[in-house]
């Protein structure tokens, strides 16, 4: 009799959360259909633009002959292939890596300046790098992912990225893996992506930048992997640092072929 | 940067539909910084939709409403090629206004 209750009452709890999934997930779908493609990113596109041709630091030059891969002030379809490797800089980057570099090369600005706050603090409207971001992402819009993997420097960033994922750490012990390897789990009421499969890997790499609904900010690929590490309790992920660019470089490679729709919509 | 609206309207056979989206912080004035500081409060207080010029929504809005702000209406009466006005002042009495042609 007690064992009966005891097993409705679990099968009532289960079947009610998997209700409240399903509810949650419908609004934030309703959410995005009203929203059509009025994502308030729009604004951060064009403040991005704003930041893009204006002269900045001591040289006081725009980033507009920044070179993204596919030569100086090229913009569209840039942000699809990368991360790549740079000559000019000797090594693997990712955009926020690149951005940096441009702005210390271009517009003699120094590391400090740049690394000051590169993502927005509560109670922010934004940061240089995001809105920069948000502009040079959406001139990839619907262009397929494809980080080149022709040199070693690009595989050998690949394998770094594959290491880190699953590179248990911290006080809980985790690594990326610990939540992301599995189809079909969640996190409270969040879908996790399994991020070694190309599906998952695709959803999460294509929708990133994101305006934040929760945050009402747009959030860069950057500080979505320096957040995941802070959830871990591992050291602060360092903006552009191989440790980030390499992250990037492993979701990207796995998330190849998918097109791009950036900046999405988050919760 | 706040002050920006983008908006759209679309005749829908007997309506018309308006979609607006505002850049605002609306800040509750309930929040600190990462420093422990109150952010001051910064919010919309009055939201004005007009058609030719003739008012057909008029709204209070509060602290509760989200930062950039997403507003949906319908109104009859409209025509395509008709203007269209969105106008707010928030407690700071700054405002923002953004205007369409009905489509």
């Amino acid at each position: 009799m007690g064992m009966t209750i005891i097993k409705s009452f679990t099968f009532t709890m289960s079947v009610l959360t998997a209700m409240i999934v399903q509810a949650q997930e419908g609004i934030f779908d309703e959410y995005r259909e009203m929203m059509g493609d009025d994502n308030p990113a729009v604004f951060v596109i064009d403040e991005g633009e704003e930041y893009w041709f204006a002269p900045a630091g001591p040289k006081q030059a725009t980033l507009a002959e920044c070179d993204l891969g596919l030569g100086p002030g090229v913009l569209e379809g840039a942000y699809a292939y990368l991360p790549r490797y740079f000559e000019d800089a000797g090594r693997v980057m990712d955009l926020e890596a690149r951005l940096e570099f441009c702005m210390v090369e271009l517009q003699g600005r120094s590391r400090e300046d740049i690394h000051a706050k590169p993502y927005s603090l509560r109670g922010d409207q934004g940061t240089e790098m995001e809105a920069l971001a948000a502009f040079i992402v959406d001139q990839s819009s619907a262009v397929a992912v494809s980080p080149s993997q022709d040199r070693p420097e690009e595989r050998a960033m690949y394998a770094l990225g594959e290491e880190l994922f699953y590179y248990r750490a911290g006080p809980h012990d985790f690594s990326c893996a610990t939540c992301h390897e599995q189809a079909g789990m969640r996190i409270r009421l969040q879908d996790l992506a399994n991020l070694d499969s190309h599906e998952g890997a695709a959803g999460a790499y294509t929708s990133w930048p994101a305006y934040r609904i929760s945050e009402g900010v747009v959030r860069t690929m950057g500080w979505r992997m320096r957040d995941c590490l802070r959830q871990q309790r591992l050291p602060e992920l360092v903006m552009g640092s191989p440790a980030s660019v390499a992250l990037q470089t492993y979701l990207a490679v796995n998330a190849a072929g998918a097109e791009l729709a950036a900046p999405g919509l988050k919760r | 940067m706040a002050g920006k609206i983008r908006i759209r309207a679309q005749q829908q056979g007997d309506y018309t539909e308006v979609k607006a989206l505002m850049r605002h912080p609306m800040e509750t004035g309930l929040r600190k910084d990462q420093a422990g500081e109150p952010i001051p409060a910064h919010f919309i207080e009055e939201v004005t939709v007009t058609h030719k010029g003739n008012v057909v929504m008029h709204a209070y809005w509060g602290a509760a409403v989200s930062a950039n702000p997403f507003l949906g209406i319908q109104f009859e009466g409209g025509a395509p090629g008709d203007e269209v006005a969105v106008v707010w002042t928030d407690n700071k009495g700054e405002t923002g206004e953004g205007t369409t042609k009905i489509r």
